[in-house]
Formats: structure tokens, C-alpha cells, sequence
């Protein structure tokens, strides 16, 4: 972290120091948390190795020209995204600012995923670790009921981390330690985003690398598991009947869409600090390549520990129908071993079927144990960690598997920050004399206390409703737009020949296909899928409350109409900026011409503006 | 005599028999796991360990009342089973054919309940008392919790480095307006036209030397 002098161009803007560092930003952007845990996820429900067909079909036509298609967009016009669809058309200007707003509220929410990582991180040098035990009731009697109904893990993630409240109306307190923990991720942001891209590009060389040097070690450490091999076989074993599901391609077409983490404006910003003359086209496939592999590569160590714990959860079943046969018919120990267990089972029932009855026996099923499916936060901080406990050294695990989730997110946090900063910093908010400091300091003073909400009883709730409304629908709209935009609006034709012009060679027929065609109608195809889905059903949550009959099942509740307005409000708020700016500028221009005919955009081509 | 012997014995058996059996009053099923506890190393259960468990459960009746008079006679097993499971009565030998009430032998149970673990080399998990629950240990807490400790080492790190980057921003920037101003006093200078190497402003028409060659020498030339 040495203060390099910044060598500007002559534009005075910064650049990266070499092309590694701008590829290792931009992969280290797109692989994030998602990778681990929602791809891995997606292909167990459906399907196994059958999922990666419409994964792959649906990174060849919409993933990589639209990752293309940004990349040269913020290499061309070197600017943000807001300046960037400003200068493409004013009347585009929407499309900035709403990427710029989605950006915005994901940052605020992003964080705190990484504040649970980092309290999980410094709660892993303990021993024994805090989430193995349950802790002690009042009297010493006998364990805390809470964490004796459901089990330790839970415990520790539902009520020593969120301590969270059972319904999303009530709000509970601060949490202390989160603030603390939330204050801490901040200032890391802060420490690596401080001045731009000469701070994220020395540390994205760890956050982006590290964490390949961990998913290696636990794909290792997971092979030799006993259990591993179940449960490979079972993630990649294909189902190709589940293709006939419509659900399966529109997740495959949002998971690649949301994991290459288009439209957020970063990608822009990132290629906007880029030499003209970069060979955009190789950057796109080569990330969106990368992301994928990565994905595939991070799917193999999380099935080899999930298809450990599911064994041991089958080990321990039957270990514990074993004992209670033994004491009830006072049998000799170590006379029923799982081997010969059917057998004895079935001999026992014929002979004493009342006793049998009576002991009330679990049915364990080792199928049954490979098919509880998790993704998102309870596969990290429930599934995941209760097979850490189960493995030998179990601190180390604990805390290279939290690292290696913080560095995840923080590589993504830094394009979420540069994409809210960058645009910051060219529409002038602060005076040019302020240090860039200044600025990124406001970003993140503002971001913290804003997202101390989060922090409270039900804020792991709120986070829910961020993730699924403020992250999913406007991005499919500002895609969608961003796609039209430049096809038919800006014109594909100007358009490559910029892009001729910057990577040196003639477009291919397969870039004007989808770019003109493929791309708008897929994505729209898609935006239309996924908002019905939505619509199908009363948006609803699942609450964390002791006092349910079905505990330890999570509630399933009903969002009351205040918190379905807020969610459309978060949806809506991005979109609307498009058609908003478009009637801003149609009435700035009525006003100082009289003229109110659509002004054809400036003649600007890459080529004009940096010759 | 000797019917008279065998007649005794016989109703001792009996009362003995009357008094330890599966879910009688004050009576208590042990179960021990042996192979659990200690794998390879196992011993068999045999005679002699029923003899050192009436001595340990004597020891503890005496250690818990203070008095005395339980003898390892009074501690009475039966239905030993191949699990290896038993039950057993403590009985009562100042009061005739009375077993002690459960209560104090459940609190005598629990007060020596290490001791009686160790003598068997197994845990209360292995060695159960059905029906006497134990108390949990509390888990062994610092006295300032760990994650404080490394939370407080992760954010001295991180203030640090803000703390050298801003500074170290801040000085850049002086050294940049010190460079900045230092080439506004040089261009100033360098504005003065320069003729010759001598300024034009030091050309003062009236400190000038007159160059004689030059001086209007009318006379030489023709006039028209």
C-alpha cells in the first residue's frame, strides 16, 4: 500500500497499474458469495450435471455479450456509468443513474453479510467452538431449551449472532457486537477503496487470489472425507427430466445474469480506467469464463463436505436407534453394528413388534439426508459449520473457510463502491481541490450508519427483502435497457466500429446476432418470467420463532402491506429513473429550445474523443 | 441347628429376593458401556467388579450420612444382564428388611459421583444411574471474552493503515501545492521577455548606451 504517484493520462484520469490488475478486479467483482452458495444450490434441485446445459446456453447468449457490451461501453466513453449514458444519449442518462441506485442499495446490504462473516471469523478462535455447544440453563439442570429444541448451530446463528426477533414488525434492539463487527467491515472498505482504483487494485491481488489457495485446500481436505464421494455423485449425477421445467432455465438465465454482476455500473467504471486501444472482447470471455469455471470448481469441495455431514448425520442415526435397541432388549454392546442392522431390525420387529413400535425408531435414509438443500446464508452458517465441527482441527477450518468468504465479498464490495464512487466523483460533488479521500470517506460514513438497521432484531429480514427486490428485478430492467440502448439507439454499426477501432480487429457476426437480437429478447423473455413468478403467490418470509408449534421449522408469515410497499418502492425506484431522466431532459430541452423534436445524440465516437 | 441355619439363609434369600428386584421401591438400574468407554482396552465385568461397585456405593452411603454402619453386605445386585445392566438396593440394617428411601441415595450417588466414575475408568455417560440426573459442568469461560480480543488486534490493524494512508495522502498533497507554487514563482520569471539574456524591462532608454557607429550622422548621407 505504497502512495504511488498517479501517472494520468492526459485527461487526468487514473489507470490501472498493469492488465492483470484490472482482470483479477473485475473476475474478483463477479465472483462473489453467489458462487459458493447459490450455484452449487442451484444444481443439486435441479438436476445435477443437467443444469449445466441452460447455464452454459445462457452464458453463450446473454452473459457475454452483455459483459462485452459494458466493457466497451466504460472503455470507450471513459466515464462512469452515469456520464457514460449521458454522453451515449441524454435522453439514456436513466440508465446511469438507476444502475448507480442499485449500486447504492447493495452496498448498504452487502456489508452487513460480511459483518456475520467476520463475527463468525473472530468467534473461530476459540476452543471448543461456540456454535459445537449448546449453552447451560439458568440451574445448571440441563441445556438453554432454545438451543436443545433445534440444534447448536442454529442456536448460536439465530440467537447469539442476529439475536432475531420473530416477526419482521418488531424490530428488536441494536445488536451491539454486529455494530462493532459492521463498524470494523466499513473501515476495511474504507482502508482498500480510499482513493479509488490505486487502493482496490493492490488489495484485490489477495482478495481475489486468496480465495482460490482456500477452495483448493478444502477440495483437498473434502476428497478424503468419508462421504465425500456420496455426495459428488449425487451434485453431478444428471436428471435430465428436470429440463423440461421452464423454472430450471429462468434460474439458470438469472444466476448468470446476477453472478457476472451486470448492470451494477462497476464493470463500466472498472473498464473506463482502461488504455483505448485494450482488447475488450478477450477481457469479456475471459472473466465470464473464469466465473464460470469458478463456480463449477467451488461446487466440488461444498458437495464433498455436505455429503460428509449428510453420512455422519445417517452414521449417528442409525448409531442412535443401535443403542436404544441394545438397552431396551439389555443386549450385549457392539452385537448390532450398522452393518447388520437391517437384518436385526427386521428380525427384532417380526419377533417383538409391540417393543419395537414403542421405541419410536427414526427411519434414517442416507437419500434423505443428501436432499436437505440449502443455499444462501444457512448453507454457510448452519450446514457448513456443523461439518466443520465434525472435522479434525476444526478452528483452522473455521477460520480459512471465513477468510476466504470475506475476501469473496469484499473483491465484490470494491466494485460495488467504485461504482457509486466513480460516478460521484465525475459529476463533481465535491470541489476539485477536496482529496479523493474526502469522498470515499463520505461513501462509507454514510453506508455505515445507514445500515445500522440492519443491525437490529430483524434486520437479517430486511436484508431478505433487499436481496430479492432491490437486487433482481431493476437489474433485468437496466440490462434490458442497457442492451436497447446501445443496439438501436446508439447503433450497432457506430458501435463496432468503436469497437473494431479498440480491440484492433472486425466484429463477429455472433456479437451482432445477440447484441441485436438474442440478448433484448432473452432478457425480456426473462424479466417477464421472473416478475410473474413473483406475482404468483402473497410475498411471504420464514421467521425464526421458539414459541411455534412446528419449532424447530421456521414460520412461514405473510409481509404485512407496509413491507410490501417498501419492497416495490425498492424495485421500482431504479427502474423509474430510465423513463424519469428521459421526460427531465425532454422538458430541460422544451424550455431552451422551441424546438421539441427528438435531438439526434452527438456524432461522438471513441475514436473522436481520444485521438 | 443346622435346619435351623438353612432356614435363616432361606428367608434372608428371600427378603434379599423381595427387596432387589426390577422396579422395586428404592431400587436403581445402573447401565455401563464398557467397549464405548475404553474400546481395546475394555475389561470384562465379572464377580469382582460387582464386588467394587457394592464398595464404592458403601463408601458413598457412608460419605454422604457420616455414619459408619453400611457395610458392602448391605448393597444388594440383581439381574445382572450381558448389556451390562443391574439393578440395586442399599438396605437399611439397624431397621429389619428395609431398603434406604431413594432420596438419600440418590443424594449419596450424586455427591461421590466422580469417584465413583473414576474407579471404573468410565464417565457419567457410560456409567449411568437411570433416574439420578447429574449436574453439567459449566463450560470453562475467560475472563475477557476471545472474539473481543481479536476483534480488538483486526481493528488496531485497520485504523492503522487508514491512519498511514491518509497522512501519507495529506503530505502527497502538500508536496504537490509546494511543487505547484514553487513552478508559478519560476514561470512568473520566466514571462519576462528575454532579449538577448538581458531582460527588456533593464533596457531603460535613458540608462542605454548610445552606439556611436549609429549616431545620425547626417552629413553622410545625400540629401535629396
Amino acid at each position: 500500500l505504497s502512495a504511488t504517484a498517479e501517472i494520468p493520462k492526459e485527461d487526468g484520469r487514473p489507470k490501472w497499474d498493469n492488465k492483470f490488475q484490472y482482470i483479477l478486479s473485475c473476475i474478483g467483482f463477479a465472483v462473489g458469495l453467489g458462487n459458493v452458495w447459490r450455484f452449487p444450490y442451484l444444481c443439486q434441485i435441479h438436476g445435477g450435471g443437467a443444469f449445466l446445459i441452460p447455464y452454459f446456453i445462457a452464458l453463450l447468449f446473454e452473459g457475454i455479450p452483455l459483459l462485452h457490451l459494458e466493457l466497451a461501453l466504460g472503455q470507450c466513453l471513459r466515464k462512469g456509468s452515469i456520464g457514460a449514458w449521458n454522453t451515449i444519449s441524454p435522453y439514456l442518462g436513466g440508465i446511469g443513474v438507476g444502475s448507480w441506485v442499485v449500486s447504492v442499495l447493495v452496498s448498504l446490504y452487502y456489508n452487513t453479510v460480511l459483518t456475520w462473516v467476520m463475527w463468525y471469523f473472530i468467534n473461530s478462535f476459540q476452543q471448543p467452538l461456540p456454535w459445537s455447544v449448546c449453552p447451560l440453563n439458568e440451574n445448571r439442570t440441563g441445556f438453554n431449551e432454545e438451543c436443545y429444541e433445534s440444534t447448536a448451530v442454529s442456536y448460536f446463528w439465530y440467537r447469539k449472532t442476529l439475536n432475531v426477533t420473530p416477526d419482521i414488525t418488531e424490530s428488536g434492539t441494536l445488536q451491539w457486537w454486529l455494530i462493532l463487527c459492521l463498524a470494523t467491515c466499513w473501515a476495511i472498505v474504507y482502508l482498500c477503496t480510499i482513493r479509488g482504483i490505486e487502493t482496490t487494485g493492490k488489495a484485490i491481488y489477495v482478495t481475489a487470489i486468496f480465495p482460490y489457495l482456500v477452495l483448493t485446500i478444502f477440495l483437498i481436505q473434502g476428497l478424503t472425507l468419508p462421504g465425500a464421494t456420496e455426495g459428488l455423485i449425487y451434485l453431478f449425477t444428471p436428471n435430465l427430466n428436470t429440463l423440461k421445467n421452464p423454472r430450471v432455465w429462468l434460474d439458470a438465465a438469472t444466476q448468470i445474469f446476477f453472478s457476472l454482476s451486470l448492470a451494477f455500473g462497476g464493470l463500466i467504471a472498472f473498464a473506463s480506467y482502461n488504455p483505448t486501444k485494450n482488447d475488450c472482447e478477450k477481457d469479456a470471455v475471459t472473466v465470464a469464463i473464469v466465473n464460470s469455471m469458478t463456480s463449477l470448481y467451488a461446487s466440488i469441495p461444498v458437495f464433498s463436505v455436505l455429503g460428509f455431514k449428510a453420512t455422519t448425520a445417517y452414521r449417528d442415526c442409525l448409531d442412535r436407534n443401535i443403542i436404544s435397541i441394545i438397552n431396551e432388549f439389555d443386549l450385549p454392546e457392539e452385537s448390532i453394528m450398522r452393518q447388520n442392522y437391517t437384518s436385526w431390525i427386521s428380525f427384532l420387529n417380526s419377533s417383538y413388534p409391540e417393543k419395537i413400535a414403542g421405541l419410536k425408531l427414526k427411519s434414517c435414509n442416507l437419500q434423505e439426508f443428501l436432499d436437505q438443500s440449502v443455499s444462501g446464508t444457512g448453507l454457510a452458517f448452519i450446514v457448513f459449520t456443523q461439518a466443520i465441527i465434525l472435522m479434525p482441527g476444526s478452528q483452522a477450518w473455521a477460520i480459512l473457510f471465513f477468510i476466504m468468504l470475506f475476501s469473496l465479498g469484499l473483491s465484490s464490495m470494491f466494485g460495488n463502491i467504485e461504482g457509486v464512487f466513480t460516478p460521484l466523483l465525475e459529476l463533481r460533488i465535491i470541489p476539485k481541490s477536496a482529496p479523493k479521500e474526502l469522498l470515499s470517506g463520505i461513501i462509507c460514513l454514510i453506508s455505515f450508519l445507514i445500515a445500522l438497521c440492519f443491525t437490529l432484531g430483524s434486520g437479517s429480514y430486511w436484508i431478505d427483502i433487499f436481496d430479492r427486490y432491490a437486487a433482481s428485478v431493476p437489474l433485468l430492467v437496466v440490462g434490458f435497457f442497457e442492451v436497447i440502448g446501445v443496439a438501436y439507439i446508439y447503433k450497432i454499426k457506430r458501435f463496432s466500429k468503436d469497437v473494431e477501432w479498440m480491440t484492433g480487429r472486425k466484429l463477429n457476426l455472433y456479437w451482432h446476432i445477440t447484441w441485436r437480437f438474442i440478448s433484448p429478447l432473452l432478457l425480456l423473455i426473462v424479466f417477464m418470467a421472473f416478475v410473474t413468478l413473483q406475482m404468483q403467490k402473497p410475498p411471504s418470509y420464514t421467521a425464526w420463532n421458539p414459541k411455534y408449534e412446528g419449532f424447530p421449522m421456521k414460520e412461514e408469515k405473510v409481509y404485512p402491506p407496509w413491507v410490501q410497499a417498501i419492497c416495490v418502492l425498492l424495485a421500482a425506484l431504479p427502474c423509474v429513473c430510465v423513463p424519469l431522466a428521459a421526460l427531465f431532459h425532454l422538458i430541460k430541452q422544451k424550455r431552451t429550445s422551441k424546438d421539441p423534436s427528438f435531438v439526434p445524440p452527438e456524432v461522438f465516437s471513441c475514436q473522436g474523443a481520444n485521438s | 441347628m443346622l435346619r435351623a441355619l438353612l432356614l435363616t439363609l432361606s428367608v434372608v434369600a428371600i427378603a434379599h429376593a423381595e427387596l432387589c428386584k426390577p422396579d422395586a421401591q428404592n431400587a436403581f438400574k445402573v447401565r455401563i458401556s464398557i467397549k464405548t468407554a475404553l474400546g481395546d482396552n475394555a475389561y470384562a465385568w465379572d464377580a469382582n467388579e460387582e464386588y467394587l461397585f457394592k464398595a464404592m456405593v458403601a463408601f458413598a452411603m457412608r460419605r454422604y450420612s457420616s455414619k459408619s454402619t453400611t457395610q458392602i453386605s448391605n448393597v444388594l445386585l440383581c439381574n445382572v444382564t450381558d448389556r451390562v445392566s443391574f439393578w440395586f438396593v442399599v438396605t437399611d440394617s439397624s431397621k429389619n428388611v428395609t431398603t434406604v428411601p431413594r432420596t438419600e441415595v440418590e443424594a449419596a450417588i450424586r455427591m461421590n459421583r466422580n469417584r465413583i466414575n473414576s474407579a471404573f475408568l468410565l464417565s457419567d455417560k457410560t456409567l449411568q444411574f437411570l433416574k439420578i440426573t447429574s449436574t453439567l459442568s459449566p463450560p470453562v469461560e475467560p475472563s475477557t471474552p476471545v472474539w473481543l480480543i481479536v476483534f480488538g488486534v483486526v481493528l488496531c490493524l485497520i485504523v492503522a493503515g487508514i491512519v498511514f494512508l491518509v497522512v501519507s495522502g495529506i503530505q502527497k498533497h502538500k508536496k504537490k501545492n509546494k511543487e505547484s507554487t514553487e513552478r508559478e514563482n519560476l514561470e512568473e520569471k520566466v514571462e519576462v521577455t528575454l532579449e538577448n539574456g538581458i531582460p527588456c524591462e533593464a533596457l531603460d532608454l535613458k540608462t542605454g548606451h548610445i552606439n556611436g557607429v549609429f549616431a545620425a550622422d547626417d552629413e553622410r548621407f545625400t540629401s535629396l
